[in-house]
């Protein structure tokens, strides 16, 4: 599964789409893997697009987790955005909402996680 | 029940790690909630009170889940009774056995998840075993089985020991894996991932199929062990599973706890092509309201996330019965 990396100052916005399950969910987490390792203190930040996500399963929820665990031990910073209504739902069911950073837009998370990386995005 | 119908599940104990009992406060927040909505309505006989409660009153009001630890009966027709786990649900059916049926001459089988306390607690105040014409069977995996029902029952934990019951008293012990035929029933033990390991039980007769799951944590990136489940969980009327926790305190606090989640359960059964799932075990820190939740967002993600298959979403309470 792929991740469409786009930088906006100091943050690596990480866009995919389809479907996260037990078909894929080792694909998107070998893709995220070197971004993760750069989301340290001082370094990127980032922000999981999820606008193209139709359906996440539980493994790919664990997925989420262990990257937020990553980057938390690391100093990083890192959110989701943009869910549709079924991933909200499924995130709200979970109760994965209280346990990652979940911005309704990309905009709305960049505007939280880096002031720099908004005002790159806005310049776009 | 003649031999060749189906199975009935009944559930006598569906609370997870410690029995609970609801609290006066809860009783009356019931209450109240209950007259605020028959004022003015015609309630002025048992059977009109009782006929408005089942209509206009949610299930989570007019009625509780229940708190009392695991037990679980499938009545298969025959005269023996079958069991899963000893939990402070036991002493419910004990005595329910008892009014029905008298104090003698019964034939139990018991199959255990583990011997966590919560599983065997009603052992000592389940009543048959102090009637000698009894017989009580009692199966499991693990190799610490009698020794840990005899524990109980040792001074300073009780005051009757183990020798003192008078039923006939047999410790079988299971391999996972294979499949063994008991009171009409076959069974097949499998492994399970818990804390000193706990063991579910797939339970088939006349092409109905119950699968009773307790106590088990799932690592879904452990796609062999997903397999694993879904290929135990094959095509079930019923999937009786621990959904204590919520997915995320599964992944994140609660990780390795030895617990699972509504949504693992139902992507097991998704997948398995189940057409029950009922959801057990339910975490002693929630009220009826919470469960209730818990039961409404199951169905959601049912909906939400449905294939060519339902799966039928339940919330078990202790009383519920399911004909298969």
């Amino acid at each position: 599964m792929d991740v469409t990396p786009k930088r906006y100052a100091d943050t690596i916005v990480l866009a995919t789409a389809g479907r996260i399950d037990h078909a894929t969910s080792e694909g998107f987490k070998t893709a995220l893997a070197p971004h993760l390792a750069r989301c340290t203190a001082g370094q990127d930040r980032i922000l999981i697009d999820l606008a193209g996500v139709e359906y996440i399963s539980s493994v790919g929820l664990r997925v989420l987790m262990l990257a937020s665990k990553q980057a938390k031990a690391q100093g990083g910073t890192i959110g989701v955005a943009a869910l549709q209504p079924n991933v909200k739902e499924i995130f709200d069911i979970t109760r994965f909402t209280m346990v990652l950073n979940v911005f309704p837009s990309v905009r709305e998370g960049l505007a939280q996680i880096s002031p720099p990386a908004l005002a790159a995005f806005d310049a776009t | 029940m003649p031999p060749d119908a189906g199975l009935r599940v009944r559930f006598w104990g569906t609370r997870g790690s410690i029995p609970v009992s609801m609290t006066s406060a809860e009783i009356r927040r019931k209450l109240i909630a209950t007259l605020v909505r028959a004022a003015g309505r015609a309630v002025d006989t048992p059977e009109k009170a009782a006929s408005f409660l089942e209509r206009e009153i949610d299930f989570a009001v007019s009625h509780t889940f229940g708190g009392n630890s695991s037990c679980v009966q499938i009545a298969t027709g025959s005269t023996d009774y079958v069991l899963c786990d000893l939990g402070s649900g036991a002493r419910v059916f004990g005595n329910d056995v008892l009014a029905a049926r008298g104090s003698g001459d019964h034939t139990f089988h018991v199959f255990m998840s583990h011997v966590h306390w919560d599983h065997i607690m009603g052992f000592p105040f389940f009543l048959p075993i102090y009637t000698p014409t009894n017989h009580i069977r009692i199966y499991g995996c693990h190799a610490e089985l009698e020794d840990a029902f005899r524990r109980q029952h040792a001074a300073p934990f009780f005051p009757v020991d183990f020798s003192g019951l008078s039923a006939r008293i047999e410790f079988v012990r299971l391999e996972p894996g294979r499949e063994y035929e008991v009171a009409g029933l076959s069974v097949k033990a499998k492994l399970q991932r818990h804390g000193g390991d706990s063991y579910g039980y797939r339970f088939q007769r006349a092409g109905r199929v119950v699968v009773y799951s307790t106590d088990a944590e799932h690592k879904q990136d452990d796609l062999g062990e997903v397999q694993g489940f879904v290929e135990f969980f094959r095509d079930a009327d019923l999937v009786i599973f621990d959904s204590q926790y919520s997915l995320a305190e599964a992944t994140s606090i609660k990780e390795d706890w030895g617990h699972s989640s509504n949504i693992v359960g139902l992507e097991l059964c998704q997948r398995a092509h189940a057409k029950r799932l009922c959801l057990y075990h339910h975490e002693p820190l929630s009220d009826d309201h919470k469960i209730a939740a818990l039961l409404a967002e199951t169905r959601r993600l049912e909906e939400i996330t449905r294939g060519d298959r339902r799966v039928e979403i339940l919330a078990a309470y202790d009383g519920m019965e399911i004909a298969l």
